[in-house]
């Protein structure tokens, strides 16, 4: 019998240790969808980039309600999946409550800032990319009046929308930006047929640029956009390839490159506070053969120009969430 | 607030309403005929993608157009069964309809574009493309002066700029919406059929005492809804989008049950009521301009609720009462 006792122990101990040696990475997707051709996609990119390189799996799951959340996470801990990387500002609660019960499994959120041992922190300075595109998408505007559409009303969107409305003041002082939110409810982040009718608003009122900053939404924003003849500036993501010689450019967020680093780095991934911005390669406009036509050269300079001081620090661009204010409308 | 301001936001209204409107009288062949549905967004979800999937295939929006009824039909068939045969709770069968919708679609996506429960962006003839009517300023003079649109219509005449920009330009599918309520309204006031499918929905045992099948009655109202639902899904991803995203009806389908209580089960009505909640949404969009009319800044989301507000007004009797069909949400069980 006591023989019994310690075949089976051994078995399980090799069992545990076959479980910890294969500890798989976790990606949790947030309610805009694996696919959503912007913040999401580019996690799932950076994912499947780490995947292909090292030959490894990574375990996966597409939030359907809020309610999820909580499970999800328990759910890949328990299952011993290290790190955790999850993406969305919404998870900041949730996890917040969960990573305590598992100190030993690594988290890295994105978006968001959790203040705990075994959580790593990535937030994105997407003011300073919205500027860069604000910049561009106002020496781009004949008519001096450019467009901004948000999807969640939430203070993540404003610090886009603000960065991008400094953005194109600095170039065009007397310019106007009409600034429309989706909504208010998570829905605003899938309403495309709201982002077009807000971007044909938009083009009544005068603005020949917008920029859209509202996930699934922005795919009406940017069609509308492309079939009304003007320009667009998509977002997260490079989205320059959707209608190729309409869209402007694209604030992209590398998220990518996050998500890449954390998988990466593994078990031993760093936790703390990490900020990924101009300076690091975090943030970027996107340039490709798609939107080479419409970006002149002297436009180019001037955002380079203002990237490097960026970078070097020399000039700062306000972050909204810093205060909940916009010292310009 | 100009006139040519007020022609762009009654444009996009109809724009808007024109989805309400369709799966509003949806709504309205199925209540009447005693059948609660409220699967109505889960049938529009169905056929906004099969629609824009099948178009995006044959490359035509009338292939897709018919996809669409097709898939938005088989659920209305799955309601019919679960709600007429087999007398089962409507309220449960209608949810889950849109549950099955909301999984289903994204699911077939998935599988079918790879592209994450989205459709490819459909064009040329994939799409329902707008349409100019004789003598109205288009995209076509647009093109032949060289100049923006916008600009042709803001130097033409009043009477033009009425006839261009709210009448014309718009997709085949809103004329043929506006078209249907009063079909709608001869279909259900002027036909035997309509007489019958009225009087199955408020006592359907007098129905069948006259010798008229109540399950064929209401087979046909539940298709008859199926039909609508499909060409309002449709227009959602072929006309008004470029394709599929996943729950694009973003509850439309819902405020057109509102929009059906509102206009109290009668077809005109509900052209009306929907026409006004597309304003409502036109409105949300354009907050300057209700700031420019009464100098007030007033929150977008209370337009959005509007709707609903109004709804629950009309329901609570202080404007008049809703009553709805009498037999409504109740199966006919046969006396032996």
């Amino acid at each position: 019998m006591s023989l019994m006792h310690k075949f089976l122990g051994a078995a399980a101990a090799a069992a545990l240790s076959a479980g910890a040696a294969l500890a798989e990475p976790a990606l949790i997707f947030d309610l805009g969808g694996k696919f959503d051709k912007s913040f999401n996609e580019a996690a799932f990119g950076g994912a499947t980039r780490w995947a292909e390189e090292t030959g490894n799996t990574f375990r996966e799951i597409e939030l359907q309600s809020e309610a999820q959340r909580e499970q999800a996470l328990r759910r890949f801990a328990e299952a011993g999946a290290n790190p955790i990387v999850m993406t969305g500002f919404a998870f900041g609660n949730v996890l917040s409550e969960v990573a305590p019960d598992y100190p030993d499994t690594k988290f890295a959120i994105i978006d968001m800032v959790v203040d705990a041992p075994n959580v790593r922190s990535v937030v994105f300075n997407e003011h300073e990319g919205s500027y860069l595109v604000g910049m561009m998408a106002a020496q781009a505007s004949k008519s001096g009046t450019v467009g901004f559409i948000g999807g969640m009303d939430i203070p993540l969107i404003r610090k886009f929308a603000c960065g991008y409305v400094q953005g194109v003041k600095a170039v065009n002082p007397d310019a106007t930006v009409i600034q429309n939110m989706t909504g208010t409810t998570p829905a605003a982040w899938n309403d495309p047929v709201k982002g077009s009718e807000l971007t044909k608003a938009q083009i009544a009122q005068g603005a020949d640029v917008v920029y859209a900053a509202a996930g699934g939404t922005g795919v009406g924003v940017l069609q509308t956009a492309a079939d009304e003849g003007i320009l667009s500036v998509g977002v997260d993501s490079n989205q320059n390839h959707l209608h190729s010689g309409k869209v402007l450019t694209s604030m992209m967020k590398r998220v990518d490159n996050a998500v890449y680093e954390a998988m990466t780095a593994g078990v031993d991934l760093e936790t703390g506070f990490n900020v990924m911005g101009v300076a690091n390669g975090g943030i970027d406009y996107a340039m490709d053969e798609h939107n080479a036509s419409l970006v002149s050269a002297d436009m180019k300079a001037s955002v380079d120009g203002a990237k490097e001081k960026i970078a070097s620090g020399e000039l700062a661009v306000h972050d909204y969430m810093s205060d909940n204010t916009c010292p310009v409308e | 607030m100009d006139f040519l301001t007020l022609l762009q936001v009654l444009d996009t209204s109809v724009r808007l309403a024109t989805p309400l409107l369709l799966a509003c009288l949806a709504g309205l062949y199925s209540e009447r005929s005693g059948v609660v549905d409220i699967g109505l967004e889960g049938k529009m979800l169905a056929a906004a993608f099969f629609s824009a999937a099948v178009a995006f295939y044959s490359g035509n929006a009338w292939v897709g157009l018919l996809a669409g009824v097709g898939a938005s039909v088989a659920l209305a068939v799955i309601h019919g069964l679960a709600s007429v045969t087999f007398r089962g709770n409507q309220l449960i069968s209608g949810v889950a309809i849109n549950f099955l919708a909301a999984g289903m679609t994204v699911l077939v996506a998935q599988s079918w574009f790879r592209q994450g429960g989205r459709t490819p962006p459909l064009e040329g003839d994939a799409r329902f493309n707008p349409i100019e009517l004789p003598f109205a300023i288009g995209p076509s003079d647009a093109t032949a002066a060289d100049r923006p649109l916008s600009q042709l219509i803001a130097e033409a005449g009043p009477l033009q700029q009425f006839y261009s920009e709210l009448i014309s330009g718009h997709s085949s599918l809103v004329y043929l919406a506006l078209l249907t309520v009063p079909a709608t309204w001869w279909l259900l006031f002027r036909t035997r059929f309509g007489l019958r499918l009225r009087a199955v929905g408020e006592n359907p045992a007098a129905v069948d005492t006259a010798g008229v099948s109540v399950v064929w009655l209401r087979y046909a109202a539940v298709l008859l809804c199926g039909v609508l639902c499909g060409v309002a899904g449709a227009y959602l991803s072929s006309a008004l989008q470029a394709g599929f995203v996943k729950d694009m009806t973003a509850g439309r389908g819902f405020i057109a049950l509102a929009a059906l209580i509102f206009a109290k089960w009668r077809p005109v009505y509900a052209l009306w009521a929907c026409l006004l909640f597309g304003l409502f949404q036109a409105l949300e969009l354009r907050p300057d301009i209700i700031e420019n009319v009464i100098g007030l800044k007033v929150q977008v989301q209370l337009l959005g609720a509007l709707p609903y507000i109004l709804t629950v007004v009309i329901l609570a009797g202080f404007v008049g009462k809703a009553i709805p069909p009498k037999a409504s949400a109740e199966p006919y069980i046969k006396e032996r």
